[in-house]
């Protein structure tokens, strides 16, 4: 009968009443030893800690971000730090070692928390959801609508319909294609921390660089009351950079070096910090995201003449208390629940083939034998979707491609200045070749699929994403921050 | 916990005939709200009004869970000043409220669904996406 391929529960569990067979209770199998869902989660992740600690599998510059910062440090509290505890207060080092223990602590917890992934859909779900978009188009040879359209606070929302997750997106959710997850309140993905930044560690995200604009700022100026002071002792400025103090042990980094990479690196990285800093702290202040942002998705100069931001509280510390002091959403991925041994998801990471008999098992005797036969072919490209590709979420990106830095929509408008500027654009992902996709991914060309399903949709979203109106207002203002979406100190070359 | 209490109560034959997703309702944002209208394939197994209860119920225990008050603002503000790390031993506001949607659920399971040849799912194992209810075949109804 159709009803046994849905066999949520096994029988034979069932019989034996093991009630760990079953996934929700998240403990731990008796008999064989029961995987952590981490370990068949599909997106693009690493993890840690037996999924305590999650990470995107390209972490970016983020080993670069720690060490400029650990380094610039480093160099401030031996060098500059007796000197001016002597000379002013004792103060100086405290204040430097809580803004160093802040600005760390709060990267660590951008870099390593889950950013509000959002699971993908079940196969019973996706069905569901694929008869709902059906059902409104088998009558014409239309390709069915791949979007929702709902009214949010008299605004109209569109809701975009995501392949990889086979879902609905929720609003404000958007598809990394870096880490080929829907993310909730998606910012952007920022290289530097080697994290997308979400709905649940933006506000981390936000204390990082607000704190290190302070951090920086304070070594800056620590640095520059030292080599006045030292100037001031009767010596010229020249002379006190060159001057070697006898007590200063560490003879290997003579003062020219270490004072003049302290300096530079503060003054470079000074700029592009403060102005992220200044970006985003506009951005809670209107509780809107850097993807809303770059897309103009609420400026008066789109569409209607009335676009205002639904998401709003309507003041200024009221969307910065949501934003930034509002209630911890959870992880909705549940890294270290058990995945349950009857689960299609487990099973799809080792045998597709028990993909088949659910679907067919519901639908055919709703279907005619054409539906079903695309029905089939769909359900073997999700055994294959499984696998994370990257040509495959390039075609997302053809759909709604989440902006990792906001430089990107500017380098896809002026392509001849993204070679000649790459340097300082790391996050800029226009210009990157992709990785060679697995040969799993082979039979499902992200583009050819695109063009068979909804492709009216998919071109006109890519259509309008091209046109660089939007993103211009605001690329004066991305090319001065620099690096904008990232944080770390680093001279733009 | 749920499913395998109302399950066992099923029987051990139990097989699955069909599952009901109610969607979110996002007409308020992005707080989490389900949609109470009625799914057509429950119309016989349950009362309409029961279940437009339990989604209410659920909704308003979800909107206390984000609210945003007093308490979150402290919690928030203390979390702050900590740089966060009292999210680490702290169990949060809504982790507490997500507890007490389990508990309800499962109430619910097995008091009313279950009678019934149906099982609620929590929202929080599908991501907060959709309340899940599996119809069971009832072969009390003699199907």
């Amino acid at each position: 009968m159709k009803s046994c391929e849905y066999q949520q529960i096994d029988p034979r569990t069932l019989s034996a009443s093991n009630p760990s067979a079953q996934s929700c209770a998240g403990g731990q199998s008796s008999a064989k030893r029961s995987r952590r869902k981490w370990e068949v989660f599909p997106g693009k992740n690493r993890f840690y800690c037996d999924g305590r600690i999650i990470l995107a599998r390209q972490s970016g510059v983020l080993p670069l971000t720690l060490g400029l910062i650990v380094v610039t440090c480093g160099l401030f509290f031996a060098f500059d730090c007796p000197f001016l505890v002597e000379h002013l207060t004792v103060f100086i080092p405290v204040i430097g070692g809580v803004l160093f223990v802040f600005v760390v602590v709060s990267l660590l917890q951008t870099s390593l928390t889950d950013p509000g992934i959002l699971p993908r859909a079940t196969p019973d779900e996706a069905a569901d959801v694929e008869r709902q978009i059906d059902t409104t188009g088998t009558s014409s040879y239309r390709p069915p609508p791949r979007t929702r359209e709902i009214v949010i606070r008299e605004q109209v929302v569109k809701l975009k319909y995501c392949f990889t997750c086979k879902m609905f997106r929720p609003p404000r959710t958007s598809h990394c294609s870096l880490c080929d997850n829907c993310v909730e309140r998606f910012d952007h993905h920022c290289p530097w921390v080697g994290n997308c930044v979400g709905r649940r560690n933006y506000r981390f995200f936000y204390s990082f660089i607000i704190s290190l604009s302070f951090l920086i700022s304070f070594i800056f100026g620590c640095v520059i009351t030292h080599l006045t002071l030292r100037s001031q002792s009767g010596k010229g400025l020249v002379q006190s950079i060159q001057e070697s103090p006898g007590r200063y042990p560490f003879s290997a980094l003579d003062p020219p070096r270490r004072t003049v990479v302290e300096l530079v690196i503060c003054f470079f990285s000074i700029w592009s910090v403060m102005g992220l800093s200044g970006f985003h702290t506009y951005l809670v202040a209107s509780n809107l995201t850097t993807n809303e942002d770059i897309k103009g998705a609420w400026s008066s100069k789109r569409g209607a003449a009335d676009s205002v931001n639904p998401y709003s509280h309507n003041g200024v510390f009221t969307n910065c208390c949501v934003t930034l002091c509002g209630p911890m959403p959870p992880s909705l991925i549940d890294r270290r629940g058990s995945v349950p041994p009857d689960d299609p998801s487990a099973a799809a990471a080792g045998a597709p083939e028990l993909e088949l008999p659910p679907f067919m098992a519901k639908s055919d005797t709703r279907m005619s034998p054409k539906e079903l036969l695309e029905r089939v072919v769909r359900s073997s490209e999700l055994c294959l979707l499984g696998r994370p590709t990257v040509p495959k979420t390039a075609a997302l990106q053809q759909e709604d491609p989440a902006p990792r830095d906001p430089r990107c929509s500017s380098c896809s408008s002026s392509s001849s200045s993204s070679s000649s500027s790459s340097p300082s654009s790391p996050g800029c992902w226009e210009g990157r070749p992709p990785c060679p996709p697995p040969p799993t991914a082979a039979p499902c060309h992200p583009y050819g699929r695109g063009t068979r399903r909804g492709s009216l949709d998919s071109v006109n979203p890519a259509f309008r994403l091209a046109l660089p109106s939007p993103a211009l207002s605001h690329a004066p203002l991305v090319v001065v921050v620099g690096g904008a979406a990232g944080s770390a100190p680093v001279p733009p070359h | 916990m749920a499913e395998t209490h109302s399950l066992q109560d099923l029987g051990q034959q139990a097989a699955v005939a069909a599952k009901v997703f109610i969607q979110r309702d996002y007409t308020n944002g992005t707080v989490c709200q389900f949609q109470t209208k009625f799914p057509s394939e429950l119309e016989s197994r349950i009362d309409k009004t029961q279940f437009e209860e339990t989604v209410r119920t659920l909704n308003n225990l979800y909107a206390e869970a984000e609210k945003l008050g007093g308490q979150s603002y402290l919690e928030g503000c203390l979390a702050c000043l900590t740089a966060y790390t009292v999210f680490l031993c702290m169990e949060t506001h809504y982790e507490k409220v997500l507890k007490k949607i389990a508990k309800y659920i499962q109430e619910q399971n097995d008091k009313i669904y279950a009678p019934r040849g149906l099982l609620l799912t929590d929202p929080i194992e599908r991501g907060l996406r959709v309340i899940e209810v599996t119809l069971f075949e009832d072969r009390s109804l003699g199907r």
